[in-house]
């Protein structure tokens, strides 16, 4: 029996010293054990890249409802699209793409871009900020997280990182972001799992070691944290910028570089695919969605302008990308999918622009999506109020639970630990888990969780199961403001396996952490009350 | 210098007057974060007042006012056929084939005002108030209403908060940059109203409980605001106005806004103002904003309790002036309490300017715009290029190293922007840059010049350490450090070739061997994490 399996039983277990996977534990830092530790749990090369579109993109004249037409041109006459100027996409009936977007309706007819209609979440917030943690952490509107969902997910593959990392197993950033920040998606529950380049030739080695012991204090911390970068930076920017000479882009379809910025970042991001690098999350951005004023020209055609211009970008980059890819032979391992905060307001504004809104739709990219349009076209009402919004289909984190399960390969017990809550699935994806490049039952590994708790989601209590290497252990239970609520063990306690019971008497509902410290060995997981 | 001894952090000390130790390390402190930098002068001349004159005295810009951007853009291939080199733009006329040129006058400017500060807070507090109200220059386009903009936030930077906000409102570029002026009462944009009470009033703490129905009242109040493109003013215009009654949610107590006609329509925004501002939220907020830009990004349920609120009272009990409420916080225990030291990680301008004004790194001056300018804009560029270009905030929400949790200032640094950050420092220490002859670069020979025994490695070391550095270092990276000055031969070594040198400074050999040495030093300090700490 597998360890995870042993550990997901729920049959009392013997408190006596285990052997993990026949090896006796001899004493922490065992690189064999470290070696273990900081492996992933699935194997898998599947590499997803996040096309961020900021300030909230208009998704009714991206994703068109022609058969709405009339009722649509009632409500924003003055930034409407010509019906005739509409890109007709093959075997679809009222539904077409804004004129400038020629590239992406090639790759809809060619089966490699797919259409979520309808895409938000209940009580939608209009502020850019709130909104896009919300995208970000995969919160509901009223909650207040912290980590990203993909930092949960790579947490969740790679519990102990950022200790022993790189490693042989995983050499290379866990997720990349092309630019100088790295975003909110990126961030973990205890770590930021992103790294930012802007410029893979870029590295520049660091000073590193021969450290002065940091006081425990908030100067400390931070010099801890910026310590951490420096070594991180000198570790990945050698193998990012070695992954950046191995690689290669072979399409001709990119823009002159600077013409095009999240062109420039998509080939950066192609090139480093090719290149080798183990990377599985890419994160690009466009910016400048946040079209309140003139989204289109105040003389001219409305097809044309600034909101036009955006849309011909991300068109001409996701397509230039997406054929790179075909001709590097690398599109059975890479998944796109853009994101923006939020839609716009169905009714335009006098400043021929529109408000922030609610639902829009999203765009998923690559030769493993599911062709065609996934939901139906909003209906327009007769008479649109200012304040009207599109009302959500699909919520985004049923996008993202998807895609963790028919692209990276979790399992739904997995996923709803990674998301924190269990959303419904939908069939975005063609079954790439038991293609060759992943084997999911095989290549799963066992005997990384050090910690688990059972039953999760709970109400009155759950256990918490974990095993020591003797030596100290600390196990605190975290609220999702990051405050200590309990210490539950903070004692020596003797190898092998135990266990200790969280009560939840008087405690709102909601996300917990529970933090594992044996030693170096620190493992964070999410458990969630419910009343 | 903090040791690791002085780690007793009290986490309870609040705003009661600091009464402590008042020596260089609290005058750095201080300097360091109302400044860009403690340069040696300043420090030297706040040693010599007491904590509370230090700080009243950093709390009073002179009243002077620099003189404006100029063009420096005439060039051949541009030439503005109304301005001549050497004078200001910012007066007009307005000629759209120059708004890029001027913008990037402004840009390197408006650094240069940092680099060339008064050793007051001025510099750095309009730019903590463009920080909170931004706006974008690329975006407004006509930088005429960026410098006025700009000129409104350094002018008001310690003045009344209420009034700043109602300027703000009715700022030109504020009008444009967030739709203000395209607000009308047929088709309300409520994207100043928004931001108005999320980002620059209210907040979006637990206790601000605006509804979305608040942000479309608001919005109706703020109808009508318009820009006279000639003389770069707003005006009001009550046909454009919405003359209805506004209503609000209970977080405001169900006020009803009366909608005015006419003339008086404008008077629906003080009413607007009074109301936010009689939100007790208003205050706490902005002390939170204070806080996280000049102390720290964290405020715990205790901070909240002892600091926060607090200062949020004497914010309100002085009538939403700032200048009370930074005055407090700098006199308090809680600024001065060895926890809160250090623990800034320096902002992109606060690494850039402060390195240039640290070692005196040596501007062109004014007779010379087109390369002072030239070295302005680079100072500029190496900031953006960590990620704070001055007069271009990624976004209405100004940087997120002030918003987002949970890294916060933590965002400044990442494996992009560390490496540039020591690529910056390496090439000012080394070989600088230089244009038309002219030449931005540390000199080594003068910085340790700037303390009493630089013959004395050990001294030198120590003495660099204390104004480059905050938290103490090893004995063993000491021994590092000196080793560099040493090439390891015995102290004397050092004493001697400084000593040779200062005898005969003209002597190429002779300056080079301690030129080198201390280059070598200076790289290494920079190099250090700790450096990246204020």
């Amino acid at each position: 029996m597998k360890r995870r399996d042993f550990l997901r039983t729920t049959v009392p277990f013997a408190t006596l010293p285990v052997l993990m996977n026949g090896l006796p534990i001899t004493a922490l830092g065992n690189p064999e054990m470290m070696k273990r530790l900081s492996k992933a749990f699935v194997n898998t090369d599947h590499v997803l890249v996040l096309v961020q579109m900021n300030g909230g993109n208009d998704g009714l004249n991206t994703v068109i409802p022609t058969d709405q037409y009339s009722n649509l041109t009632k409500a924003r006459s003055n930034i409407m699209i010509p019906l005739t100027k509409v890109l007709v996409m093959d075997g679809v009936d009222g539904t077409g793409l804004h004129p400038s977007m020629t590239h992406m309706r090639s790759m809809f007819n060619d089966e490699k871009l797919s259409v979520v209609q309808g895409v938000g979440y209940p009580n939608p917030n209009f502020s850019h900020f709130r909104s896009t943690d919300i995208w970000n952490t995969a919160s509901d509107t009223d909650e207040h997280w912290t980590s990203g969902w993909v930092g949960r997910y790579l947490g969740h593959e790679f519990p102990n990182y950022p200790m022993g990392f790189p490693n042989t197993d995983m050499p290379d950033p866990l997720a990349l972001q092309i630019g100088s920040v790295v975003s909110t998606v990126c961030q973990g529950v205890s770590a930021n799992m992103g790294m930012a380049i802007s410029d893979p030739d870029a590295y520049y080695q660091l000073l590193t070691g021969n450290y002065t012991p940091t006081p425990s204090t908030k100067a400390g911390k931070e010099l801890d944290y910026i310590r951490q970068v420096a070594e991180q930076s000198n570790a990945y920017g050698q193998a990012v910028k070695t992954a950046g000479e191995k690689g290669a882009n072979k399409s001709s379809k990119y823009p002159t570089t600077g013409d095009n910025r999240l062109a420039d970042q998509l080939k950066i991001v192609a090139q480093l695919i090719s290149g080798g690098l183990k990377t599985r999350i890419y994160v690009v951005n466009i910016n400048g969605f946040d079209t309140h004023a003139n989204q289109v020209p105040q003389t001219g055609g409305t097809e044309t302008g600034v909101h036009a211009n955006l849309l011909a970008q991300l068109s001409e980059a996701i397509d230039a990308f997406q054929d790179d890819i075909e001709q590097l032979g690398l599109q059975d391992r890479v998944l796109g999918m853009t994101y923006s905060e939020f839609g716009r307001r169905i009714k335009s504004n006098f400043s021929m622009g529109t408000d922030h809104g609610a639902a829009a739709p999203l765009f998923l990219f690559g030769t493993n999506v599911k062709p065609g349009i996934l939901g139906k076209n909003p209906t327009i009402a007769d008479s649109v109020a200012v304040n009207d919004n599109l009302p959500m289909q699909y919520d985004f984190r049923s996008v993202y639970a998807s895609v963790l399960k028919d692209w990276f390969c979790l399992e739904d017990s997995e996923v709803d630990s990674v998301m924190l809550k269990t959303h419904q699935q939908l069939p975005l994806l063609k079954d790439s888990c038991n293609t060759s490049s992943t084997q999911r039952a095989e290549l799963r590994k066992s005997g990384e969780a050090y910690v688990m708790n059972y039953p999760n989601p709970f109400s009155a209590y759950t256990t918490i199961r974990y095993e020591s290497n003797g030596g100290h252990i600390l196990i605190q239970v975290f609220n999702s403001n990051a405050q200590v609520i309990e210490t539950l063990v903070d004692s020596e306690m003797p190898a092998g396996e135990h266990e200790v019971v969280f009560h939840a008497a008087n405690l709102a509902a909601g996300t917990y952490y529970y933090r594992y410290q044996n030693g170096s060995i620190q493992q964070t997981k999410p458990m969630i009350l419910a009343r | 210098m903090i040791t690791s001894t002085q780690k007793t952090a009290r986490t309870q000390s609040g705003i009661s007057p600091y009464s402590g130790n008042w020596g260089p390390t609290e005058v750095i402190h201080l300097l360091r974060r109302t400044l860009f930098g403690a340069t040696k002068a300043d420090i030297d001349y706040y040693s010599g007042k007491s904590m509370s004159d230090a700080v009243d005295e950093i709390l009073s810009p002179s009243g002077f006012t620099p003189s404006p951007p100029v063009n420096n853009y005439n060039n051949g291939r541009i030439t503005d056929p109304d301005i001549a080199l050497g004078k200001t733009w910012v007066n007009g006329p307005y000629n759209a084939a120059l708004n890029g040129a001027r913008r990037n006058s402004l840009r390197a400017w408006w650094v240069g005002q940092m680099v060339h500060q008064e050793k007051t807070i001025r510099e750095k507090l309009t730019l903590f108030w463009h920080n909170h109200f931004p706006t974008e220059l690329t975006a407004i386009g006509d930088p005429i209403y960026g410098y006025n903009y700009q000129q409104l936030l350094r002018e008001n930077c310690l003045g009344d908060f209420k009034k700043l906000v109602k300027l703000i409102t009715l700022d030109p570029a504020m009008l444009i940059y967030l739709n203000g002026s395209s607000n009308t009462k047929n088709a309300p944009d409520e994207n100043y109203s928004r931001e108005l009470q999320e980002l620059f009033t209210l907040g979006k703490g637990e206790d601000s409980e605006y509804t979305e129905s608040d942000v479309q009242e608001a919005a109706r109040v703020l109808t009508g605001w318009r820009i006279n493109r000639t003389n770069y003013t707003s005006y009001f215009n009550p046909n454009l106005h919405d003359t209805g009654d506004k209503t609000f949610s209970t977080f405001f107590g169900n006020k009803v806004i009366k909608g005015q006609t006419g003339a008086n329509g404008a008077d629906e925004l003080d009413e607007l103002l009074d109301m936010i501002f009689n939100e007790e939220e208003v205050a706490k907020f902005i002390c939170r904003r204070l806080y996280m830009w000049f102390v720290y990004y964290e405020i715990d349920a205790t901070t909240e309790t002892n600091v926060i609120e607090p200062l949020a009272d004497v914010f309100r009990n002085n009538n939403y002036q700032i200048k009370p409420v930074l005055e407090t916080l700098f006199k308090s225990e809680h600024f001065f309490d060895v926890a809160n030291q250090g623990c800034l990680i320096k902002s992109p301008t606060d690494f850039t300017v402060g390195l240039m004004r640290q070692f005196g790194v040596e501007y062109p001056d004014d007779t010379d715009v087109a390369d002072q300018y030239y070295f302005w804009r680079l100072t500029s560029d190496i900031c953006a290029l960590q990620q704070q270009n001055v007069g271009e905030p990624p976004n209405v929400a100004g940087w997120p190293a002030y918003y987002q949790a949970p890294q916060f200032h933590e965002i400044w640094i990442n494996s992009d922007t560390l490496p540039k950050r020591n690529q910056i420092s390496d090439i000012m220490i080394a070989v600088g840059v230089v244009r038309n002859g002219k030449k931005i670069v540390i000199d080594p020979i003068k910085v340790a010049e700037m303390f009493d025994t630089p013959d004395n490695a050990s001294a030198l070391v120590d003495d660099l350490l204390g104004y480059l550095h905050t938290l103490a270092v090893s004995a063993d990276q000491k021994e590092h450090m000196r080793s560099f000055l040493l090439s390891g031969q015995a102290a004397s070594y050092w004493e001697k070739a400084w000593n040779d040198y200062q005898a005969d400074p003209t002597n190429a050999t002779l300056k080079a061997t301690v030129n080198l040495r201390l280059q070598g030093l200076l790289k290494y300090i920079m190099n250090l994490g700790e450096y990246q700490l204020s």
